[in-house]
């Protein structure tokens, strides 16, 4: 296992948002080509929408989106897409588990969740993203990011449709940066392995 | 967290001394969200008293088991899958002069109900046995007497026609105080068992089981353990029903079944 940890020791940038932030996506997923980290996306998302995100998701990128399972392996250089109605996990050895318990926020997914989740086990390995929405979802898991030494970037609320998710991170943690879509973009291709 | 890496690890140990119930092989992530969560829920201010009380009042361990297993389920979950079993694999069982089947996992038995439904429909019923299994004692007792809120009834009925179904659903119940309660007929072909997937052997051959939405809260050594124990508890030519976002792909398994369309219904071979 320590061995498994020293060879795969690639980053992750994890991506939430909720209304108003599908825009964003579709104008920053073109722009990138090959990633040398894991990408995933946590939405809110209506219950039983399937698979029509995915579908979305993968028709703007070159980029290699996986059906998420239960367990299934996070890799580097793939987008990984939280399912409707589960939560989603991160455990050990990069593996990706799904919980079907109470909402969050009134949110499953929930980013607070993923975010909590994955600050535990990539710590300063992980970056995040918190986008446009209108709840609070997503302050806590940034607060938790932080904590454990990873890299938090708000979208700068003018800029999103929905100010509301990244003002109320703003209000109650001090992210590394925030930036419009533009300065998302660019360190997003900063982001080295 | 509430609740260290440290303090979960001697929770899961004295559980296991205590009780016998093996949490080590549950998935952690989501695990430990659960025990916090039951820690905030009861109001416990420190962890010391918090183990005390699990350690020493087997009743609120019960609690604890109830609470820190997620329970939801539903009448006709995921309709599409009960419309691939009723039109793909009830005709295919219908040809059997007897049909086992079993719930592992069961929660408090709206599949089970659902499923019996189906076969009183196909006219099998009453060559059919369902086996419903669950660890935790407390939601067993729920699922025997087919008593189920009648708030969710209109969501039922919907899920219900979905999955192709097509009598008047308000037939299959007695709707009284706040609570709907399925027929006897149903019932007397169900047989209600606390089982451990962790730790409880094959008890029968089956020609389907369905454990859904179960696994994703084990790891992946334990989802492993969990296949063999089917495996080895399903006739050959038998199904296996997993819930939407569960796979077999991961296990050294899958070369003994073939999956069905996009369906996470698998048929064993071999
Ligand atoms: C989410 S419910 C699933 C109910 C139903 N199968 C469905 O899909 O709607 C999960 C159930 O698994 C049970 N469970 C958890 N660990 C178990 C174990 N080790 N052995 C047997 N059942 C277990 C829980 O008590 C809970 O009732």
């Amino acid at each position: 296992m320590e061995e498994a940890a020293v060879n795969n020791n690639f980053k992750v940038l994890i991506i939430g948002g909720s209304a108003g932030s599908l825009e964003v996506l579709i104008r920053i997923l073109p722009q990138l080509t090959a990633i040398p980290f894991a990408l995933v996306i946590v939405l809110h998302r209506k219950a039983g929408d399937d698979s029509m995100l995915e579908e979305l998701i993968a028709a703007k990128t070159t980029i290699p989106v996986m059906e998420v399972d239960d367990k299934t392996p996070l890799v580097p250089g793939s987008i990984c897409i939280a399912p409707s109605d589960y939560h989603l996990l991160f455990e050990k050895d990069d593996i990706l588990s799904l919980d079907a318990s109470e909402k969050i926020n009134f949110s499953r997914p929930s980013i607070d969740v993923s975010f909590e989740s994955a600050a535990e086990i990539y710590g300063s390995r992980l970056t995040a993203i918190l986008l446009s929405g209108a709840n609070s979802d997503g302050t806590n898991g940034a607060i938790a990011i932080k904590n454990a030494g990873g890299m938090v970037v708000i979208q700068k609320p003018e800029s999103a449709s929905m100010s509301y998710m990244p003002n109320s991170a703003i209000q109650n943690m001090v992210p590394d940066y925030i930036l419009d879509v533009d300065g998302i973009l660019d360190l997003i291709h900063n982001i080295v392995p | 967290m509430i609740i260290s890496d440290q303090e979960l690890e001697v929770l899961i140990n004295d559980v296991y001394e205590y009780y016998g119930f093996d949490f080590s092989s549950y998935s952690m992530a989501s695990f430990k969200r659960r025990v916090d969560r039951l820690f905030q829920l009861d109001g416990f201010k420190s962890f010391p008293v918090f183990l005390s009380k699990i350690r020493t009042d087997p009743e609120y361990f019960k609690r604890m088991v109830e609470e820190i297993t997620v329970n939801v389920t539903e009448m006709f979950r995921d309709p599409l899958f009960y419309k691939v079993l009723r039109t793909e694999i009830l005709p295919v069982l219908a040809t059997k002069p007897f049909i086992r089947i079993w719930h592992a996992g069961c929660s408090t038995g709206e599949e089970v109900f659902s499923m019996a439904i189906m076969l009183k429909e196909a006219n099998l019923l009453h060559k059919s046995l369902l086996y419903a299994t669950d660890i935790s004692p407390a939601v067993l007792e729920l699922a025997k007497k087919g008593v189920f809120p009648l708030r969710m009834i209109k969501q039922y009925s919907e899920n219900y026609i979905a999955s192709g179904g097509k009598e008047d659903f308000s037939r299959y119940y007695i709707a009284n105080y706040g609570s709907a309660k399925f027929g006897e007929d149903l019932i007397e072909r169900m047989v209600f068992s606390q089982h451990n997937l962790v730790s409880d052997r094959s008890f029968n051959e089956f020609d389907i089981i369905l454990c859904r939405n179960v696994m994703i809260y084990f790891d992946k050594d334990l989802q492993e353990r969990a296949l063999e124990l089917f495996d080895g508890s399903l006739s050959k030519l038998g199904y296996l029903a997993l819930g939407t976002k569960e796979t077999i792909k991961f296990s050294a398994l899958q070369t003994k079944y073939s999956q069905l369309n996009k369906e996470k219904i698998w048929k064993k071979l071999r």
